[in-house]
């Protein structure tokens, strides 16, 4: 086969990400090892937050709270997960023995932990609602508000993440150096958050601030990832 | 018995990149952390030849295939494979190269021939590589097994699905790390005219077996514990006692 064949057959880097985010859907739709334990996860604390708080319903920064650490500590059940295949089944090597960028792996992952916290916060919403709302008002918004923090919580992940495949203290490293990395994802969305689960009513002052910050945050942090994950799949 | 065999240098070959060898080593160092792992190795490797690496383990032979690979960076040195300079050309290399590595490669949720259609896309292969890969299973005696998850398959049909993935893109160079140490005798049988000299592409096989090695590779490395060089050159060049002897008489 020719160099040049070689060259011109080169997968793109959208189309190695569709390839990689799709074997993964597969192999999560086949052995169910993240999106369920997640769920899962997150009713379990909704239960303890019910009966621990002794409160019927919640609004505000403490409603706004309990959603967003469960949702955060229900991803980094997805996040310890994503690299595993890759990790112990010699995904890794497959994938840079193949002529794509390392990007398409990175953006594959966090495509990946998103459609996961979708998943999650499609069932994890509507529950905590049930265990903690008086009104549903802002629930809408605060999809948007979830997504974006998504999109951090997925950029942020994937990369510590992938540092710490390869440790043997990897359960320990990605809760210890990423949650510090998320306060900023954490305040943004609270902020955001508490407004549209106030008592009475969503508001929506300082929203949109608070939006711009994810945005941000998200843009950042999704560059850095993209400018050094090559560096990252090196020896 | 490293004082038996003398270490010949491939002075003869040429040392710039693009001057036709299938693979150029040039001073080869590799070090993890301040251990060296390969010390100062030189070696070319003419197009279709194969060259057999020889060692006991702990010489260096699978970081030596890792850095043909492209999966690894030398620590220092030159390094060129198929005419294009490591690191820096490695994407160049990559989909020019088949790695048969001691592990499949293989996901063990997906079946066999998923794993190989997410290897065709990787690959930029047209139509998935439909084609191709329903002939390789075919030559593996696989096609029948192709449906089944990897994780229930035994280690025997997994190396042959390993084997399909190697060679689905059509490589230039097939770098083999204990290709049948997996495989009985009939299924030895079975891969072997698809990894052998006979398909024309330049070969790197490791083997402990120094009969093979001398019988089947037209140049011979062969590296002491520690990963310094006991012999480099051609195969005629090194009897099969000197060649036991770098593993202290063992194999």
């Amino acid at each position: 086969m020719s160099g040049a064949t070689v060259e011109a057959r080169r997968p793109s880097t959208f189309g190695a990400l569709r390839a990689i985010l799709a074997k993964d859907l597969r192999v999560e739709l086949r052995t169910l090892q993240s999106v369920p334990a997640m769920a899962l996860f997150a009713l379990t604390t909704f239960v303890l937050f019910r009966y621990g708080l002794d409160r019927k319903t919640l609004s505000g920064g403490l409603a706004a709270g309990v959603l967003l650490a469960t949702v955060l500590f229900a991803a980094i059940l997805a996040i310890n997960r994503l690299f595993v295949a890759e990790r112990d089944e010699g995904g890794f090597d497959g994938i840079r023995l193949a002529p794509v960028d390392g990007s398409a792996l990175l953006g594959a992952k966090a495509a990946a932990l998103v459609i996961y916290l979708l998943l999650l916060e499609v069932i994890a919403v509507p529950a905590f609602g049930l265990f903690f709302l008086d009104t549903w008002g802002g629930v809408p918004a605060l999809f948007g508000v979830l997504v974006l923090a998504d999109l951090g919580l997925a950029a942020t992940g994937v990369l510590i993440s992938s540092i710490a495949a390869n440790s043997r203290a990897r359960d320990l490293l990605v809760p210890l150096v990423l949650l510090p990395l998320l306060v900023p994802v954490m305040i943004a969305a609270g902020g955001a958050a508490q407004q549209l689960l106030a008592a009475g009513g969503p508001s929506y002052d300082g929203v949109a601030k608070w939006l711009a910050v994810l945005t941000f945050y998200d843009l950042t942090f999704a560059a850095v990832g993209f400018a050094v994950y090559d560096y990252l799949l090196e020896d | 018995m490293a004082e038996a065999i003398s270490v010949q240098r491939r002075d003869d070959a040429a040392t710039t990149p693009g001057s036709g060898a299938a693979i150029e080593l040039s001073g080869l160092w590799r070090e993890f952390g301040e251990r060296a792992v390969l010390r100062d190795v030189s070696v070319a490797v003419p197009p279709g030849s194969t060259l057999s690496v020889l060692g006991p383990n702990g010489a260096g032979k699978t970081t030596l295939l890792r850095i043909l690979a492209t999966l690894l960076r030398p620590t220092s040195g030159e390094v060129s494979v198929l005419g294009f300079g490591l690191p820096r050309d490695a994407w160049r290399v990559r989909g020019r190269v088949g790695y048969l590595a001691h592990e499949p490669l293989l996901y063990r949720d997906l079946t066999g021939a998923e794993n190989l259609r997410f290897q065709a896309r990787l690959h930029g292969l047209p139509g998935e590589g439909e084609e191709r890969i329903a002939h390789l299973l075919d030559a593996v005696r696989m096609s029948r097994r192709a449906n089944e998850l990897v994780r229930n398959l035994s280690a025997g049909m997994v190396q042959r699905l390993a084997v399909c993935r190697a060679l689905l893109h059509e490589p230039e160079l097939l770098l083999l790390d204990e290709p049948t140490s997996h495989l009985d005798p009939e299924a030895a049988g079975i891969v072997e005219p698809l990894l052998g000299p006979e398909t024309g592409r330049s070969r790197v096989v490791v083997t402990h077996d120094v009969d093979a090695a001398l019988a089947q590779g037209d140049l011979v490395l062969a590296l002491r514990a520690g990963g310094s060089v006991a012999y480099a050159g051609p195969a005629s060049g090194l009897s099969a006692g000197d060649a036991r002897a770098i593993y202290g008489g063992s194999p």
